[in-house]
């Protein structure tokens, strides 16, 4: 039986209950007691940590996250994905179903929720593979993975590549009021494509892949989402084309809302390579730049940034990508796509989007916590009493270095080793149990 | 100079000075010329990825006649057949002492990989790495185009042909625009990359009207199966529209340069009446590779 937990004198910031103060927070028994003072209904001995000069937030959420069990155990294990995501100072992740099976059943939801509760680290909330073994042939049991605990579904790492699938799955969804996450790729346009096509790819002799690559099939889904009153999520958008036609679609969406007529869910995602890093960073060779999309042009990064600042891009999230140092320490155009992202996650957001001042910490905070909760539709990401006590504490200023090496992956695949990074979770409280502390 | 990885970014006096020891080369080992001991005692390995006649064996005789003992790798045959990776089979030919990899692989960046990975008294040339770069192919057109012509700086040299895919053309253009030359790549739109203007050469398609401002044509081959993936319709129109014929030649300056890489398609890219012609050059290339590959063995043999 855990004590009850006094986080005491932060700045508690919750976006949804646009709370920022310095105040203190309650937690007792798996769940938010109160903010302020002492709650009344609070009993016996309460455990206080002093969280002066830090930050107390929802539990982070990163929703798009590759745990790769079952099937890919060499690169990353439920297990030490999810220490990864706790030393993070993440306490949800949404995994991607393309395992091995894929999680295409009711069955294959249900163990990665008890993989998830025997490692006890953090929430795992499984999503679903929208076709029968990722396909893209015929629609998954959707209902049945809804059963098991799917809170989404993607075929993500490839598309939905029939438009009619992609179409009938919107509209499938609908009953549980569930979200497609797009993975946007029309596959004959970068087929052997190993990073952005543009002046770096044909400098380096590089099969590249072109953005409207990316932008044609975000379009295709968008009207699909309008079509069919759905809804629709763009994973990592990369493109200064995607992210416009999100911010349309976006428009249409609420113009709709706004005049009471039937309207339709369209989101987007971005992710912190994007906005951080750019196909510049291809000369040096190293796969540990390639990832699908792949980093774009300059005034891509500054689109997607943007997009950041104006809420076209209302959820950051990892793309969490683990591989085996043995598959990607390999030529360019042998490694597989992907990064690890669960521990570089915050750092990266507070060092790109908080320092440089693109965003306030409650909107910064906002896209990691109750905006992608909305999209999964989990009763997370809220500092609300009664919701469940997944709390990160964030330490906003101290300096620090990130080491590959130190990370509780089972890979190493990270372009940021060596990064001198400011900020990181100094706390990570999951369901009122202290998952990780770096308090003194 | 520590390794030879590519020509892009090589400053202008390395370039000339690497073209003016390769004419101190020239003919040596050849017939009773002695050879000679720059590479006594150094071993050279030759890890070549991919297909290749004259460039490995180009490779292997220069750094014979400079007195090296030469290792040949290929993959057929071999542990990568059993699956052990590039960087692996690198490490372990690097462990029985070797001093020069020559190294050609169908990924770019490929030497750059075994410069990170290798130890650091070792050294990297790199023979074509994908479609990035192939400096000892440039070095040898710009080295035959200086001894039939007397300069590269104001020469208008054309690369004709599949530039896109093309390592040749890439090394090529950096190594003749850092020396001076102006140059035209020709080729069919799906063949010619987007932005390759910037770097400072002039993009044409319509090879009748290139023709005449040429001092030197480069005929880059076509990789048949550039065609079957929908890059251009046809052999036959390909031919039609960049072939170099006798007709095309009545088209050019009297007394232009053809090179060409190698292997060629005859009746293709280029006629065998211009292959064989007096304007050709392209036997003397091959002759030349190896003077210049000796120049770069030994040079980078002598740095530390």
């Amino acid at each position: 039986m855990t004590h009850p937990l006094h986080l005491r004198n932060g700045r508690v910031i919750d976006p949804k209950q646009n709370l920022d103060a310095i105040t203190d927070l309650w937690l007792a028994e798996g769940r938010i007691a109160g903010i302020g003072p002492r709650p009344a209904q609070l009993r016996g001995d309460v455990k206080t940590l002093d969280c002066t000069g830090l930050i107390v937030a929802p539990g982070l959420i990163d929703m798009h996250v590759h745990l790769r069990e079952p099937g890919r155990e060499e690169d990353e294990t439920i297990a030490t994905g999810t220490a990864a995501a706790v030393a993070g100072g993440i306490t949800s992740v949404a995994c991607m179903p393309n395992t091995e099976p894929a999680i295409d059943t009711r069955a294959a939801a249900e163990f990665v929720i008890h993989q998830a509760e025997r490692a006890g680290y953090c929430n795992v909330f499984p999503i679903g593979a929208v076709t029968k073994n990722r396909e893209g042939k015929e629609l998954a049991e959707l209902g049945g993975l809804v059963e098991g605990g799917a809170v989404a579904f993607t075929d993500d790492g490839a598309p939905v590549y029939s438009a009619e699938i992609m179409r009938r799955a919107l509209e499938y969804c609908k009953m549980f009021n569930k979200a497609i996450l797009v993975h946007a790729e029309i596959l004959e346009l970068t087929q052997g494509g190993v990073m952005n096509e543009g002046f770096v790819s044909m400098q380096l002799g590089l099969r590249g892949m072109p953005a409207v690559a990316e932008d044609i099939m975000i379009y295709r889904d968008i009207v699909l989402a309008e079509m069919t009153g759905g809804k629709c999520h763009i994973l990592h958008v990369s493109t200064a084309g995607g992210v416009e036609l999100i911010r349309q679609g976006r428009q249409r969406a609420e113009a709709l809302r706004t005049a009471g007529r039937p309207s339709f869910w369209i989101s987007g995602e971005a992710c912190p390579h994007h906005f951080i890093l750019t196909d510049e960073c291809l000369r040096s060779f190293d796969s540990n730049f390639k990832m699908s999309p792949p980093l774009r042009t300059e005034a891509d990064r500054l689109a997607v940034l943007e997009g950041l600042k104006d809420d076209t891009l209302t959820v950051l999230a990892t793309d969490h990508a683990p591989h085996a140092p043995e598959k990607k320490e390999r030529e360019l155009d042998q490694a597989p796509n992907g990064i690890l992202g669960l521990e570089t996650f915050l750092p990266l957001c507070i060092s790109y989007l908080i320092e440089p001042g693109h965003l306030s910490w409650p909107r910064m905070l906002a896209k990691m916590t109750c905006n992608p909760a909305d999209v999964l539709g989990i009763d997370r990401g809220t500092l609300l009493p009664g919701r469940p006590a997944d709390v990160t504490v964030i330490d906003p200023k101290v300096k620090w270095t990130i080491d590959k090496n130190a990370s509780q992956s089972k890979s190493r695949n990270t372009p940021f080793h060596g990064w001198d990074v400011t900020g990181r979770a100094v706390a990570t409280i999951v369901g009122g149990e202290i998952k990780m502390s770096r308090l003194g | 100079m520590k390794h030879l990885l590519g020509l892009e970014g090589m400053p202008a006096a390395t370039l000339t000075r690497l073209l003016d020891v390769a004419e101190t080369y020239t003919g040596v080992g050849v017939g009773d010329q002695p050879k000679r001991d720059d590479l006594k005692g150094r071993v050279v390995v030759n890890l070549f990825y991919e297909p290749s006649t004259r460039t490995r064996m180009s490779f292997g005789l220069a750094a014979r006649r400079l007195g090296a003992d030469v290792l040949d790798f290929s993959p057929s045959g071999s542990s990568t057949a059993k699956g052990e990776s590039f960087i692996d089979t690198a490490k372990n030919i690097e462990a029985m002492g070797i001093d020069i990899v020559v190294v050609r692989h169908s990924s770019p960046g490929a030497p750059h990989m075994l410069a990170k990975y290798l130890k650091p008294h070792v050294r990297v040339i790199n023979a074509g790495d994908g479609a990035h770069e192939h400096p000892t192919q440039a070095l040898l057109d710009i080295f035959t185009i200086r001894q039939r012509l007397g300069r590269i700086e104001g020469l208008t040299v054309g690369l004709i042909g599949d530039i896109m895919h093309s390592r040749v053309a890439r090394s090529n253009i950096h190594g003749l625009t850092t020396l001076g030359a102006k140059v035209i790549v020709c080729g069919p739109t799906t063949l010619v990359p987007s932005e390759v203007e910037r770097w400072g050469v002039e993009v044409a398609h319509r090879l009748d009207d290139v023709l005449p401002r040429c001092d030197v044509l480069n005929l880059l081959r076509v990789q048949f199966e550039r065609q079957r993936s929908g890059l251009f319709p046809s052999i036959r129109e390909y031919r039609l529209l960049f072939g170099v014929d006798s007709d095309r030649m009545r088209k050019t300056k009297p007394n232009v340069l053809i090179l060409a890489p190698g292997p060629i398609n005859r009746g293709v890219e280029i006629s065998p009446e211009v292959a064989d012609g007096p304007r050709s050059a392209i036997l003397d290339q091959v002759t030349h590779g190896l003077a210049v590959r000796m120049a770069v063995l030994s040079e980078l043999s002598r740095s530390t």
